[in-house]
Protein backbone atom coordinates (compact mmCIF):
# COMPACT_ATOMS: atom_id res chain seq x y z
CA UNK A 1 0.00 0.00 0.00
CA UNK A 2 1.74 3.65 -0.96
CA UNK A 3 0.19 6.37 0.05
CA UNK A 4 0.09 10.16 -1.72
CA UNK A 5 0.74 13.53 0.60
CA UNK A 6 -0.29 16.51 -1.43
CA UNK A 7 1.89 19.48 0.45
CA UNK A 8 0.73 22.37 1.81
CA UNK A 9 2.78 25.52 0.43
CA UNK A 10 2.27 28.86 -1.08
CA UNK A 11 4.77 28.45 -4.50
CA UNK A 12 7.43 29.60 -1.81
CA UNK A 13 7.87 27.66 1.23
CA UNK A 14 6.66 24.24 2.56
CA UNK A 15 4.20 24.63 5.56
CA UNK A 16 4.07 22.65 8.80
CA UNK A 17 0.93 21.27 7.41
CA UNK A 18 2.48 19.04 5.04
CA UNK A 19 4.70 17.41 8.09
CA UNK A 20 1.62 16.83 10.24
CA UNK A 21 -0.15 15.17 7.23
CA UNK A 22 2.48 13.00 6.57
CA UNK A 23 2.98 11.81 10.50
CA UNK A 24 -0.84 10.29 9.66
CA UNK A 25 0.26 9.09 6.34
CA UNK A 26 2.64 6.58 7.86
CA UNK A 27 0.35 5.57 10.29
CA UNK A 28 -1.09 4.30 7.11
CA UNK A 29 2.30 2.74 5.14
CA UNK A 30 5.73 3.36 4.76
CA UNK A 31 5.62 3.78 1.48
CA UNK A 32 4.70 7.79 1.47
CA UNK A 33 5.31 10.14 -1.49
CA UNK A 34 4.72 14.18 -1.44
CA UNK A 35 3.46 15.95 -4.14
CA UNK A 36 4.12 19.60 -4.52
CA UNK A 37 1.67 21.13 -7.44
CA UNK A 38 1.99 25.04 -7.79
CA UNK A 39 4.19 26.97 -9.92
CA UNK A 40 7.83 27.58 -9.54
CA UNK A 41 7.99 25.08 -6.61
CA UNK A 42 11.50 23.71 -6.99
CA UNK A 43 12.22 25.31 -3.50
CA UNK A 44 9.39 24.01 -2.08
CA UNK A 45 10.15 20.16 -3.41
CA UNK A 46 13.59 20.77 -2.01
CA UNK A 47 12.04 21.29 1.37
CA UNK A 48 9.47 18.77 0.86
CA UNK A 49 12.19 16.01 0.24
CA UNK A 50 14.00 16.73 3.62
CA UNK A 51 10.93 15.37 5.63
CA UNK A 52 11.42 12.17 7.46
CA UNK A 53 10.00 9.37 6.31
CA UNK A 54 9.18 10.47 2.70
CA UNK A 55 10.04 8.28 0.19
CA UNK A 56 9.68 10.32 -3.14
CA UNK A 57 8.74 13.94 -4.07
CA UNK A 58 6.64 14.59 -7.05
CA UNK A 59 6.27 17.62 -8.90
CA UNK A 60 3.55 19.31 -11.00
CA UNK A 61 3.39 22.57 -12.31
CA UNK A 62 1.33 24.94 -14.31
CA UNK A 63 -0.41 28.44 -13.77
CA UNK A 64 -3.58 27.29 -12.50
CA UNK A 65 -2.17 24.87 -10.08
CA UNK A 66 -0.31 28.26 -8.91
CA UNK A 67 -3.61 29.53 -8.01
CA UNK A 68 -4.16 26.50 -6.25
CA UNK A 69 -7.83 26.11 -8.69
CA UNK A 70 -9.60 23.03 -7.44
CA UNK A 71 -10.60 22.01 -11.16
CA UNK A 72 -6.81 21.71 -11.74
CA UNK A 73 -5.65 20.08 -8.56
CA UNK A 74 -8.03 17.27 -9.12
CA UNK A 75 -7.24 16.90 -12.61
CA UNK A 76 -3.58 16.44 -11.68
CA UNK A 77 -4.27 14.71 -8.34
CA UNK A 78 -6.53 11.74 -9.53
CA UNK A 79 -4.72 10.19 -12.44
CA UNK A 80 -1.76 9.56 -10.12
CA UNK A 81 -4.10 7.30 -7.63
CA UNK A 82 -3.57 4.91 -10.67
CA UNK A 83 -0.25 4.47 -8.13
CA UNK A 84 -2.12 4.83 -4.87
CA UNK A 85 -4.12 3.25 -2.63
CA UNK A 86 -4.56 6.50 -0.44
CA UNK A 87 -4.21 10.32 -0.79
CA UNK A 88 -3.91 12.43 1.87
CA UNK A 89 -4.61 16.33 2.10
CA UNK A 90 -4.11 18.61 4.49
CA UNK A 91 -7.54 20.15 5.27
CA UNK A 92 -7.00 24.01 4.58
CA UNK A 93 -9.07 25.96 2.37
CA UNK A 94 -7.01 25.13 -0.26
CA UNK A 95 -7.31 21.21 0.43
CA UNK A 96 -10.85 21.03 1.29
CA UNK A 97 -12.07 22.91 -2.00
CA UNK A 98 -10.40 20.10 -4.36
CA UNK A 99 -10.51 16.61 -2.47
CA UNK A 100 -13.64 16.02 -2.51
CA UNK A 101 -13.50 17.07 -6.37
CA UNK A 102 -10.52 14.26 -6.67
CA UNK A 103 -13.08 11.24 -4.27
CA UNK A 104 -16.17 12.09 -6.97
CA UNK A 105 -14.14 11.27 -10.09
CA UNK A 106 -12.76 8.13 -8.41
CA UNK A 107 -16.38 7.31 -7.45
CA UNK A 108 -15.38 7.01 -3.94
CA UNK A 109 -16.31 8.65 -0.26
CA UNK A 110 -14.52 11.44 1.03
CA UNK A 111 -13.09 11.31 4.68
CA UNK A 112 -12.84 15.09 5.93
CA UNK A 113 -11.04 16.46 8.31
CA UNK A 114 -9.64 13.31 10.29
CA UNK A 115 -8.19 13.34 13.85
CA UNK A 116 -7.03 9.89 14.00
CA UNK A 117 -5.72 6.82 12.01
CA UNK A 118 -7.35 3.55 13.91
CA UNK A 119 -6.31 1.04 10.63
CA UNK A 120 -5.87 0.96 7.00
CA UNK A 121 -9.44 1.82 6.63
CA UNK A 122 -10.93 3.10 10.18
CA UNK A 123 -10.54 6.96 10.94
CA UNK A 124 -11.94 9.15 13.69
CA UNK A 125 -13.11 12.66 12.59
CA UNK A 126 -15.50 15.39 14.67
CA UNK A 127 -19.02 15.81 13.06
CA UNK A 128 -21.08 18.52 15.01
CA UNK A 129 -18.02 21.11 15.60
CA UNK A 130 -16.46 18.62 17.68
CA UNK A 131 -19.51 17.44 20.03
CA UNK A 132 -19.34 14.38 18.71
CA UNK A 133 -16.17 12.46 17.05
CA UNK A 134 -17.25 9.75 14.46
CA UNK A 135 -15.20 6.95 14.14
CA UNK A 136 -15.42 5.50 10.36
CA UNK A 137 -14.82 2.53 8.13
CA UNK A 138 -14.15 3.13 4.37
CA UNK A 139 -15.21 -0.14 2.52
CA UNK A 140 -13.22 2.19 -0.81
CA UNK A 141 -10.33 0.36 -2.70
CA UNK A 142 -8.69 3.94 -2.61
CA UNK A 143 -9.06 6.41 -0.17
CA UNK A 144 -9.15 9.72 -0.25
CA UNK A 145 -8.87 11.77 3.36
CA UNK A 146 -8.20 15.78 4.44
CA UNK A 147 -6.11 15.51 7.72
CA UNK A 148 -6.55 18.27 10.28
CA UNK A 149 -3.10 19.41 11.28
CA UNK A 150 -3.21 20.16 15.19
CA UNK A 151 -4.37 16.03 15.73
CA UNK A 152 -0.97 14.97 14.26
CA UNK A 153 2.73 15.88 15.33
CA UNK A 154 5.18 17.32 12.52
CA UNK A 155 7.42 14.46 11.06
CA UNK A 156 11.11 15.76 11.49
CA UNK A 157 12.99 16.70 9.01
CA UNK A 158 16.63 15.19 8.09
CA UNK A 159 15.42 12.73 5.03
CA UNK A 160 16.73 13.18 1.57
CA UNK A 161 14.00 11.89 -1.07
CA UNK A 162 14.49 11.81 -4.95
CA UNK A 163 12.54 14.86 -7.12
CA UNK A 164 10.58 13.84 -9.54
CA UNK A 165 8.08 15.92 -12.06
CA UNK A 166 4.50 14.35 -13.07
CA UNK A 167 1.89 15.51 -15.12
CA UNK A 168 0.34 18.41 -14.65
CA UNK A 169 -3.11 17.49 -16.39
CA UNK A 170 -5.07 19.70 -18.13
CA UNK A 171 -5.86 22.88 -15.73
CA UNK A 172 -9.39 24.51 -15.57
CA UNK A 173 -10.27 25.61 -18.52
CA UNK A 174 -13.76 26.80 -17.49
CA UNK A 175 -12.31 29.02 -14.44
CA UNK A 176 -9.98 31.48 -14.63
CA UNK A 177 -7.98 33.17 -11.57
CA UNK A 178 -8.72 37.36 -11.08
CA UNK A 179 -6.82 38.27 -8.12
CA UNK A 180 -5.95 37.60 -4.73
CA UNK A 181 -6.22 39.78 -1.48
CA UNK A 182 -3.94 38.58 0.82
CA UNK A 183 -3.38 39.69 4.20
CA UNK A 184 0.63 40.44 4.80
CA UNK A 185 1.62 40.03 8.61
CA UNK A 186 4.74 39.69 10.45
CA UNK A 187 3.19 37.81 12.49
CA UNK A 188 3.35 33.91 12.67
CA UNK A 189 0.09 32.68 10.69
CA UNK A 190 -2.50 31.61 13.27
CA UNK A 191 -2.95 27.98 12.08
CA UNK A 192 0.92 26.99 13.11
CA UNK A 193 1.29 29.32 16.29
CA UNK A 194 2.49 27.98 19.26
CA UNK A 195 1.08 31.19 20.77
CA UNK A 196 -2.46 32.41 19.78
CA UNK A 197 -3.93 35.90 21.34
CA UNK A 198 -7.34 36.22 20.75
CA UNK A 199 -9.78 39.12 21.24
CA UNK A 200 -13.55 39.20 21.44
CA UNK A 201 -16.87 41.45 21.29
CA UNK A 202 -15.93 42.61 24.46
CA UNK A 203 -13.23 44.69 22.82
CA UNK A 204 -15.96 46.90 21.11
CA UNK A 205 -14.27 48.39 18.30
CA UNK A 206 -11.87 48.10 16.00
CA UNK A 207 -8.87 50.65 17.02
CA UNK A 208 -9.42 48.94 20.52
CA UNK A 209 -8.90 45.42 19.17
CA UNK A 210 -5.63 47.14 17.48
CA UNK A 211 -4.54 49.19 20.74
CA UNK A 212 -5.32 45.75 23.44
CA UNK A 213 -4.61 42.67 21.10
CA UNK A 214 -1.78 43.55 19.14
CA UNK A 215 0.87 44.47 21.58
CA UNK A 216 0.11 41.42 23.73
CA UNK A 217 0.53 39.08 20.87
CA UNK A 218 3.35 41.02 19.67
CA UNK A 219 5.15 41.02 23.21
CA UNK A 220 4.22 37.17 23.32
CA UNK A 221 5.46 36.44 19.55
CA UNK A 222 2.10 35.27 18.93
CA UNK A 223 -0.30 34.78 16.18
CA UNK A 224 -3.66 37.11 16.69
CA UNK A 225 -7.13 35.54 16.20
CA UNK A 226 -10.44 36.80 16.31
CA UNK A 227 -13.97 35.40 17.86
CA UNK A 228 -16.77 35.13 15.21
CA UNK A 229 -18.20 38.04 17.24
CA UNK A 230 -15.72 40.32 16.86
CA UNK A 231 -15.02 40.14 13.34
CA UNK A 232 -19.26 39.98 12.31
CA UNK A 233 -18.63 43.07 14.20
CA UNK A 234 -16.05 44.31 12.20
CA UNK A 235 -13.25 44.46 14.87
CA UNK A 236 -10.95 42.17 13.46
CA UNK A 237 -10.80 41.16 10.09
CA UNK A 238 -12.10 37.10 8.39
CA UNK A 239 -9.19 35.24 8.30
CA UNK A 240 -8.98 36.11 12.46
CA UNK A 241 -11.53 33.61 13.33
CA UNK A 242 -11.02 31.10 15.61
CA UNK A 243 -14.01 28.78 15.44
CA UNK A 244 -15.77 26.14 13.94
CA UNK A 245 -16.70 28.17 11.01
CA UNK A 246 -13.11 29.90 11.01
CA UNK A 247 -9.63 28.42 11.99
CA UNK A 248 -9.12 25.49 14.04
CA UNK A 249 -5.95 26.30 16.36
CA UNK A 250 -4.21 23.72 18.95
CA UNK A 251 -1.05 26.24 19.91
CA UNK A 252 1.09 25.66 23.12
CA UNK A 253 -0.77 28.87 24.47
CA UNK A 254 -3.88 30.42 23.98
CA UNK A 255 -5.22 33.31 25.26
CA UNK A 256 -9.11 34.59 24.96
CA UNK A 257 -9.36 37.99 26.26
CA UNK A 258 -12.66 39.34 26.43
CA UNK A 259 -13.80 36.10 24.36
CA UNK A 260 -17.36 34.58 26.10
CA UNK A 261 -16.61 31.39 24.47
CA UNK A 262 -19.54 29.96 22.51
CA UNK A 263 -19.24 26.25 21.49
CA UNK A 264 -18.68 27.63 17.93
CA UNK A 265 -15.34 29.33 19.12
CA UNK A 266 -14.59 26.28 22.01
CA UNK A 267 -15.07 24.28 18.46
CA UNK A 268 -11.73 25.90 17.73
CA UNK A 269 -9.71 26.14 19.90
CA UNK A 270 -10.27 23.45 23.19
CA UNK A 271 -7.30 21.33 21.84
CA UNK A 272 -4.41 24.31 22.78
CA UNK A 273 -2.56 22.55 25.69
CA UNK A 274 -2.78 25.53 27.65
CA UNK A 275 -6.19 28.00 27.64
CA UNK A 276 -6.21 31.21 29.15
CA UNK A 277 -8.84 33.14 29.75
CA UNK A 278 -9.61 36.66 30.57
CA UNK A 279 -13.36 37.93 31.30
CA UNK A 280 -14.90 40.46 33.76
CA UNK A 281 -17.67 38.03 33.59
CA UNK A 282 -16.81 34.67 36.49
CA UNK A 283 -20.08 32.22 34.77
CA UNK A 284 -18.75 32.82 31.18
CA UNK A 285 -18.88 29.31 29.63
CA UNK A 286 -14.84 29.98 28.73
CA UNK A 287 -14.10 29.67 32.26
CA UNK A 288 -14.81 26.13 31.87
CA UNK A 289 -12.32 25.32 29.61
CA UNK A 290 -9.71 27.55 31.16
CA UNK A 291 -6.53 26.03 32.51
CA UNK A 292 -5.72 29.94 34.23
CA UNK A 293 -8.76 31.76 34.48
CA UNK A 294 -8.79 36.07 35.12
CA UNK A 295 -11.75 37.26 36.32
CA UNK A 296 -11.06 40.33 35.28
CA UNK A 297 -12.22 43.81 32.62
CA UNK A 298 -9.20 43.25 30.06
CA UNK A 299 -8.96 47.06 30.46
CA UNK A 300 -6.98 46.58 33.46
CA UNK A 301 -5.82 43.08 32.70
CA UNK A 302 -3.96 43.33 29.63
CA UNK A 303 -1.82 46.66 30.76
CA UNK A 304 -0.93 44.39 34.11
CA UNK A 305 -0.13 41.58 31.99
CA UNK A 306 2.27 43.47 29.63
CA UNK A 307 3.58 45.24 32.55
CA UNK A 308 4.43 41.26 34.51
CA UNK A 309 6.04 40.47 31.36
CA UNK A 310 8.10 43.47 31.17
CA UNK A 311 9.46 42.33 34.65
CA UNK A 312 9.72 38.70 33.96
CA UNK A 313 11.16 39.02 30.47
CA UNK B 1 -31.28 32.03 -15.59
CA UNK B 2 -33.05 29.01 -13.66
CA UNK B 3 -30.96 28.83 -10.26
CA UNK B 4 -31.05 25.43 -7.91
CA UNK B 5 -30.59 25.76 -4.12
CA UNK B 6 -29.92 22.61 -2.44
CA UNK B 7 -30.80 22.71 1.38
CA UNK B 8 -30.57 20.51 4.03
CA UNK B 9 -32.66 19.64 7.35
CA UNK B 10 -30.35 19.61 10.52
CA UNK B 11 -30.15 19.70 14.01
CA UNK B 12 -31.13 23.70 14.86
CA UNK B 13 -27.63 25.29 15.57
CA UNK B 14 -28.38 26.60 18.40
CA UNK B 15 -29.18 23.58 20.33
CA UNK B 16 -25.96 21.62 21.61
CA UNK B 17 -25.71 17.80 20.32
CA UNK B 18 -26.06 15.28 22.30
CA UNK B 19 -24.20 11.87 21.81
CA UNK B 20 -26.96 8.81 22.32
CA UNK B 21 -25.87 6.34 24.92
CA UNK B 22 -25.53 3.63 22.70
CA UNK B 23 -23.03 5.54 20.52
CA UNK B 24 -24.90 5.07 17.30
CA UNK B 25 -25.09 8.79 16.36
CA UNK B 26 -26.32 11.68 17.60
CA UNK B 27 -29.83 12.18 19.41
CA UNK B 28 -32.27 13.84 17.12
CA UNK B 29 -35.46 12.70 18.81
CA UNK B 30 -37.61 15.38 20.17
CA UNK B 31 -35.27 18.27 18.99
CA UNK B 32 -35.36 21.49 17.05
CA UNK B 33 -34.72 20.94 14.05
CA UNK B 34 -33.85 23.17 11.47
CA UNK B 35 -32.15 25.33 7.91
CA UNK B 36 -28.77 24.85 8.10
CA UNK B 37 -27.38 28.06 8.46
CA UNK B 38 -25.30 27.87 5.53
CA UNK B 39 -27.91 26.72 3.40
CA UNK B 40 -30.30 29.90 4.80
CA UNK B 41 -27.45 32.10 3.11
CA UNK B 42 -27.40 30.72 0.06
CA UNK B 43 -31.50 30.37 -0.39
CA UNK B 44 -30.94 34.38 0.61
CA UNK B 45 -27.97 34.90 -2.05
CA UNK B 46 -30.54 33.35 -4.74
CA UNK B 47 -33.51 35.65 -3.44
CA UNK B 48 -30.96 38.64 -3.91
CA UNK B 49 -29.80 37.59 -7.67
CA UNK B 50 -33.51 36.89 -8.63
CA UNK B 51 -34.37 41.25 -7.35
CA UNK B 52 -31.71 42.48 -9.26
CA UNK B 53 -33.06 40.51 -12.29
CA UNK B 54 -30.33 38.06 -12.56
CA UNK B 55 -32.65 35.16 -11.74
CA UNK B 56 -35.53 34.21 -12.78
CA UNK B 57 -36.51 31.31 -10.80
CA UNK B 58 -35.59 29.76 -8.07
CA UNK B 59 -35.59 25.73 -7.43
CA UNK B 60 -35.16 24.86 -3.62
CA UNK B 61 -34.52 21.19 -3.61
CA UNK B 62 -33.89 18.83 -0.03
CA UNK B 63 -32.50 15.07 -0.05
CA UNK B 64 -34.64 13.62 2.84
CA UNK B 65 -37.09 12.43 5.26
CA UNK B 66 -40.77 13.97 4.77
CA UNK B 67 -39.98 16.36 7.40
CA UNK B 68 -37.97 18.23 5.22
CA UNK B 69 -40.67 19.49 3.00
CA UNK B 70 -40.95 22.00 6.05
CA UNK B 71 -37.47 23.16 5.18
CA UNK B 72 -38.13 23.53 1.73
CA UNK B 73 -41.46 25.59 2.90
CA UNK B 74 -39.12 27.86 4.74
CA UNK B 75 -37.24 28.70 1.75
CA UNK B 76 -39.70 28.81 -0.42
CA UNK B 77 -41.61 31.37 2.49
CA UNK B 78 -38.00 33.70 1.85
CA UNK B 79 -38.68 33.81 -1.62
CA UNK B 80 -37.84 30.29 -3.82
CA UNK B 81 -40.41 29.64 -6.43
CA UNK B 82 -40.91 25.71 -5.74
CA UNK B 83 -39.61 22.96 -4.43
CA UNK B 84 -38.51 19.44 -5.10
CA UNK B 85 -38.22 16.84 -2.18
CA UNK B 86 -36.06 14.03 -2.79
CA UNK B 87 -38.16 11.83 0.09
CA UNK B 88 -35.76 8.65 1.75
CA UNK B 89 -35.58 8.08 5.34
CA UNK B 90 -31.47 6.95 4.53
CA UNK B 91 -29.11 9.42 5.66
CA UNK B 92 -27.15 9.37 2.27
CA UNK B 93 -23.65 9.97 1.86
CA UNK B 94 -22.08 12.94 0.41
CA UNK B 95 -21.17 10.71 -2.28
CA UNK B 96 -24.80 9.59 -2.94
CA UNK B 97 -26.48 13.06 -2.21
CA UNK B 98 -23.91 14.59 -5.02
CA UNK B 99 -25.02 11.77 -7.42
CA UNK B 100 -29.03 12.40 -6.68
CA UNK B 101 -28.27 16.39 -6.75
CA UNK B 102 -26.74 15.42 -10.33
CA UNK B 103 -29.47 13.74 -11.74
CA UNK B 104 -31.70 16.34 -10.21
CA UNK B 105 -29.80 18.83 -12.42
CA UNK B 106 -29.61 17.44 -15.29
CA UNK B 107 -33.82 17.43 -15.47
CA UNK B 108 -33.80 21.02 -13.99
CA UNK B 109 -31.39 22.78 -15.74
CA UNK B 110 -30.11 25.50 -13.84
CA UNK B 111 -27.65 28.09 -15.18
CA UNK B 112 -26.20 28.04 -11.45
CA UNK B 113 -26.38 25.89 -8.46
CA UNK B 114 -25.88 27.88 -5.20
CA UNK B 115 -25.10 26.20 -2.14
CA UNK B 116 -24.03 25.69 1.65
CA UNK B 117 -20.56 25.14 2.20
CA UNK B 118 -21.01 22.39 4.58
CA UNK B 119 -23.65 20.76 6.67
CA UNK B 120 -23.20 21.49 10.54
CA UNK B 121 -24.55 18.02 11.61
CA UNK B 122 -21.34 15.59 9.27
CA UNK B 123 -19.18 18.65 8.77
CA UNK B 124 -18.12 16.91 5.32
CA UNK B 125 -17.68 20.13 3.42
CA UNK B 126 -17.74 18.47 0.40
CA UNK B 127 -21.10 17.94 -1.59
CA UNK B 128 -20.74 20.93 -3.55
CA UNK B 129 -17.29 20.26 -4.63
CA UNK B 130 -18.64 16.70 -5.66
CA UNK B 131 -21.53 17.83 -7.36
CA UNK B 132 -19.34 20.01 -9.43
CA UNK B 133 -16.88 17.42 -10.31
CA UNK B 134 -19.57 14.75 -11.66
CA UNK B 135 -21.08 17.78 -13.99
CA UNK B 136 -17.95 18.91 -15.14
CA UNK B 137 -18.74 22.24 -14.15
CA UNK B 138 -16.20 24.51 -12.87
CA UNK B 139 -16.96 25.18 -8.90
CA UNK B 140 -16.55 28.08 -6.30
CA UNK B 141 -16.47 27.04 -2.55
CA UNK B 142 -16.48 29.69 0.18
CA UNK B 143 -17.81 32.60 -1.82
CA UNK B 144 -18.29 35.94 0.54
CA UNK B 145 -19.62 37.47 -2.95
CA UNK B 146 -21.15 36.68 -5.65
CA UNK B 147 -21.52 38.60 -9.56
CA UNK B 148 -23.28 36.63 -12.18
CA UNK B 149 -22.75 39.20 -15.31
CA UNK B 150 -23.82 37.36 -18.75
CA UNK B 151 -22.50 34.20 -19.44
CA UNK B 152 -20.00 34.05 -16.32
CA UNK B 153 -20.03 34.44 -12.74
CA UNK B 154 -17.34 36.43 -10.63
CA UNK B 155 -16.90 34.52 -6.89
CA UNK B 156 -14.79 36.01 -4.21
CA UNK B 157 -14.12 33.48 -1.98
CA UNK B 158 -12.60 33.40 1.99
CA UNK B 159 -9.27 31.59 1.65
CA UNK B 160 -6.66 31.14 4.37
CA UNK B 161 -4.73 34.22 4.51
CA UNK B 162 -7.41 36.30 2.71
CA UNK B 163 -9.41 36.46 -0.04
CA UNK B 164 -9.17 34.96 -3.77
CA UNK B 165 -11.60 36.21 -6.79
CA UNK B 166 -12.37 33.62 -9.67
CA UNK B 167 -14.18 33.66 -12.68
CA UNK B 168 -16.18 30.76 -13.88
CA UNK B 169 -18.23 29.79 -17.10
CA UNK B 170 -21.85 28.96 -16.15
CA UNK B 171 -23.75 26.75 -15.55
CA UNK B 172 -21.17 26.64 -12.25
CA UNK B 173 -21.48 25.49 -8.69
CA UNK B 174 -20.70 28.20 -5.99
CA UNK B 175 -20.53 27.53 -2.20
CA UNK B 176 -21.96 29.98 0.16
CA UNK B 177 -19.63 30.83 3.24
CA UNK B 178 -20.56 32.76 6.62
CA UNK B 179 -20.25 36.26 5.57
CA UNK B 180 -21.59 36.39 2.10
CA UNK B 181 -25.12 37.58 3.50
CA UNK B 182 -27.00 38.49 6.20
CA UNK B 183 -30.45 35.98 5.40
CA UNK B 184 -33.88 37.71 6.03
CA UNK B 185 -36.84 36.88 8.18
CA UNK B 186 -39.55 35.46 6.50
CA UNK B 187 -42.98 37.71 6.48
CA UNK B 188 -46.31 36.87 7.94
CA UNK B 189 -48.04 37.53 4.09
CA UNK B 190 -44.62 35.87 2.67
CA UNK B 191 -45.89 32.65 4.68
CA UNK B 192 -49.28 32.41 3.42
CA UNK B 193 -48.15 32.56 0.17
CA UNK B 194 -45.82 29.95 0.27
CA UNK B 195 -47.90 27.71 1.81
CA UNK B 196 -49.52 27.95 -1.78
CA UNK B 197 -45.80 27.28 -3.54
CA UNK B 198 -45.55 23.51 -5.49
CA UNK B 199 -43.66 21.04 -3.66
CA UNK B 200 -42.86 18.07 -5.92
CA UNK B 201 -42.29 14.89 -3.99
CA UNK B 202 -40.05 12.58 -5.97
CA UNK B 203 -38.11 9.15 -4.65
CA UNK B 204 -34.66 8.36 -5.05
CA UNK B 205 -35.29 5.63 -7.60
CA UNK B 206 -37.02 8.98 -10.20
CA UNK B 207 -33.15 10.58 -10.01
CA UNK B 208 -31.23 6.74 -10.21
CA UNK B 209 -31.61 5.61 -6.78
CA UNK B 210 -29.14 5.35 -4.04
CA UNK B 211 -26.06 3.63 -4.65
CA UNK B 212 -25.45 2.48 -1.21
CA UNK B 213 -22.90 3.88 1.42
CA UNK B 214 -19.08 3.47 1.25
CA UNK B 215 -18.21 4.65 4.83
CA UNK B 216 -20.15 2.55 7.72
CA UNK B 217 -20.42 4.59 11.07
CA UNK B 218 -18.64 2.28 13.64
CA UNK B 219 -19.36 4.32 16.74
CA UNK B 220 -20.27 7.78 17.96
CA UNK B 221 -18.35 8.97 21.26
CA UNK B 222 -18.30 12.15 22.98
CA UNK B 223 -14.75 14.17 22.81
CA UNK B 224 -12.96 14.12 25.74
CA UNK B 225 -13.84 16.97 28.49
CA UNK B 226 -11.38 19.60 29.45
CA UNK B 227 -11.52 20.62 33.12
CA UNK B 228 -11.81 23.57 34.38
CA UNK B 229 -8.45 24.97 35.83
CA UNK B 230 -7.73 27.29 38.60
CA UNK B 231 -8.79 31.09 38.60
CA UNK B 232 -5.71 33.12 39.09
CA UNK B 233 -6.09 36.87 41.36
CA UNK B 234 -3.61 38.83 39.05
CA UNK B 235 -1.77 39.36 35.79
CA UNK B 236 1.23 38.58 37.96
CA UNK B 237 0.15 35.15 39.17
CA UNK B 238 -0.88 34.07 35.50
CA UNK B 239 2.28 35.37 34.09
CA UNK B 240 4.63 33.18 36.95
CA UNK B 241 2.23 29.89 36.88
CA UNK B 242 2.57 30.42 32.94
CA UNK B 243 6.18 30.65 33.05
CA UNK B 244 6.96 27.63 36.24
CA UNK B 245 3.51 25.62 36.33
CA UNK B 246 2.79 25.10 32.62
CA UNK B 247 5.71 26.29 31.06
CA UNK B 248 4.61 27.77 27.59
CA UNK B 249 6.38 31.28 28.09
Amino acid sequence: MAVLVVADHDNVSLKDNTNKTVTAALALSPDVDVLVAGQGVDAVAAQAAKITGVRKVLTAQSDALGKQIAEALAACVTPLMANYDAVLIPATSAGKNFAPRVAALLDVAPISEIIEVKGPTTFVRPIYAGNALETVESSDAKKVITVRGTAFKAAGEDGSAAIEAVDPGAGAPKTRFISDELVKSDRPELAGAKIVVSGGRAMGSAEEFHRVIEPLADRLGAAVGASRAAVDAGYAPNDYQVGQTGKVVAPQLYIAVGISGAIQHLAGMKDSKVIVAINKDADAPIFQVADYGLVADYKTAVPDLMAALGDAG
Amino acid sequence: MKILVPVKRVLDYNVKARVKSDQTGVDLANVKMAMNPFCEIAVEEAIRLKEKGVVTEIVVVSIGPIQAQETIRTALAMGGDRGVLVQTDADPEPLEVAKLLKAVALVEQPGLILMGKQAIDGDNNAVGQMLSALLDWPQATFASKIEVSGETVRVTREVDGGLQTLELDLPAVVTADLRLNEPRYASLPNIMKAKKKTIEIKAPDDFGGLAGGHLKVMKVTEPAKRVAGVKVENAAELVAKLKTEAGVI
